[in-house]
């Protein structure tokens, strides 16, 4: 256990170190800035499409880091080391998903409420929003590591790795935008066993790509 | 670390389709080394995976009983720390105190780079970190593959000097590597020309 959170603080500071955490918010920030420029300053519309919006920028920008979560620790041969000292590559990949959730999706949290004041999102709404992105990235990050692990010993994968994860992430997007219009509460709870099915199969799924990669 | 022992009774490698190695046996306890040898592409590299669990063992067993450290060509450190705190992520890892790493680092004349970060290492700067790593862990089986590679006269004299002391405290060393080691009591093992014992003596 103490292992797995040292791996967890080593995979969390190389992702600070790197920039990687200013980047989903910058990210988010300027989809969010540029939304109003595409769709006009129409009040109305970009609260009424602004949180849609705001999703899949979450989305794309969980996707931002997959190239660099598993390729670099398996071809610099960190991996092997893990696995040399007991560690299962189940364990691993926990170990990862929350580095990874930790490194984009608490940041996007805070991003969220800049970017609403940009769209105009009401009270109500942001607090929805914040409340399915609180259920929803660990389902992102899952998912990024998933693809990650998969495509890690292919060259130029960061695309490869968006083409399979978009799809994969539509139920996401379906019940995360949906829950903002929804009074009943039931989109977020569909949203959550969507989260809980990805957050579950995530380390077994990347677990056995990272053991199937190991040449 | 007395009671470390490593016993492989019939293994066989198989890679991309190809049987590398079949029928080997070895049984390494405290103080023991064995090298392999044999021209490139033989597969010494591949056993000492296997033995590591790193690849599957096609046939035969592998049984360890002591922890293991890997020295490969591969570095395992984190290019943008420095070298100590590299190392250290390791060390914690396995719980060693911080001396063992402190010792590790002057036996291998790193202590003066501690602050270095890794990627402005040298290519026997590396190796040598490499070998820190393994002699931190206080794992009692040494796997090494190529440990001399890149190394200049003055670091074989340590490699030579860290190996002798870890044989001493009844350790356990398997090396794979196409040049001579200093290893004077260790069994050679040719992998090109490897035949099991038991054909040696029905021939």
């Amino acid at each position: 256990m103490t292992r797995l959170l040292a791996l967890v603080r080593r995979d969390a500071a190389m992702a600070w170190r790197s920039g990687g955490i200013w980047l989903p918010v910058a990210f988010l920030l300027l989809v969010a800035a540029l939304f109003p420029f595409a769709v006009g300053p129409d009040a109305a519309l970009l609260s009424r499409a602004g949180g849609g919006m705001l999703w899949i920028a979450a989305l794309l920008a969980s996707l931002l880091p997959v190239d660099r979560l598993i390729a670099p620790d398996r071809d610099s041969g960190v991996l092997d080391q893990l696995v040399l000292r007991g560690l299962s590559d189940e364990a691993i990949a926990i170990a990862k998903l929350i580095a990874h959730w930790l490194g984009f999706g608490p940041p996007l949290m805070l991003a969220v409420l800049p970017a609403a004041a940009l769209l105009k999102l009401n009270g109500p709404t942001i607090i929805t929003l914040e409340l399915g992105l609180l259920i929803g990235t660990p389902a992102l990050a899952a998912l990024g590591l998933m693809v990650s692990a998969l495509t890690a010993s292919l060259r130029s994968s960061g695309a490869l790795a968006g083409l399979l994860a978009l799809p994969l992430a539509i139920p996401l997007l379906i019940f995360g935008a949906g829950s903002l219009d929804d009074q009943s509460g039931s989109a977020l709870k569909l949203l959550a066993a969507c989260a809980l099915v990805l957050v579950g199969i995530t380390p077994f799924a990347a677990g056995a790509a990272m053991r199937a990669g190991r040449e | 670390m007395s009671d470390a022992r490593l016993t492989l009774s019939g293994v066989a490698c198989v890679r991309g389709g190809r049987m590398l190695l079949t029928g080997i046996d070895l049984d390494l306890r405290a103080g023991d080394s064995v090298v392999l040898r044999g021209p490139n592409g033989t597969g010494k590299s591949s056993l000492i995976r296997a033995v590591a669990g790193l690849l599957p063992v096609y046939a035969g067993t592998v049984e360890r009983h002591g922890a293991m450290a890997l020295a490969d060509e591969m570095l395992a450190l984190d290019m943008q720390a420095s070298l100590a705190g590299a190392l250290a992520f390791w060390t914690k890892l396995d719980g060693q105190p911080d001396d063992q790493l402190h010792g590790a680092m002057a036996a291998l004349r790193l202590a003066s780079l501690a602050d270095v970060p890794v990627r402005m290492l040298s290519t026997g700067q590396r190796k040598r970190a490499v070998l820190a790593r393994v002699m931190a862990s206080g794992a009692p089986i040494w796997l090494l593959d190529e440990p001399a590679n890149g190394l200049d006269t003055l670091s074989l004299g340590l490699l030579d000097k860290v190996m002798a002391r870890h044989l001493d405290q009844g350790g356990i060393i398997l090396a794979a590597s196409h040049q001579p080691l200093p290893l004077p009591r260790a069994r050679d093992i040719d992998i090109g020309l490897y035949v099991p014992d038991a054909e040696a003596d029905a021939a």
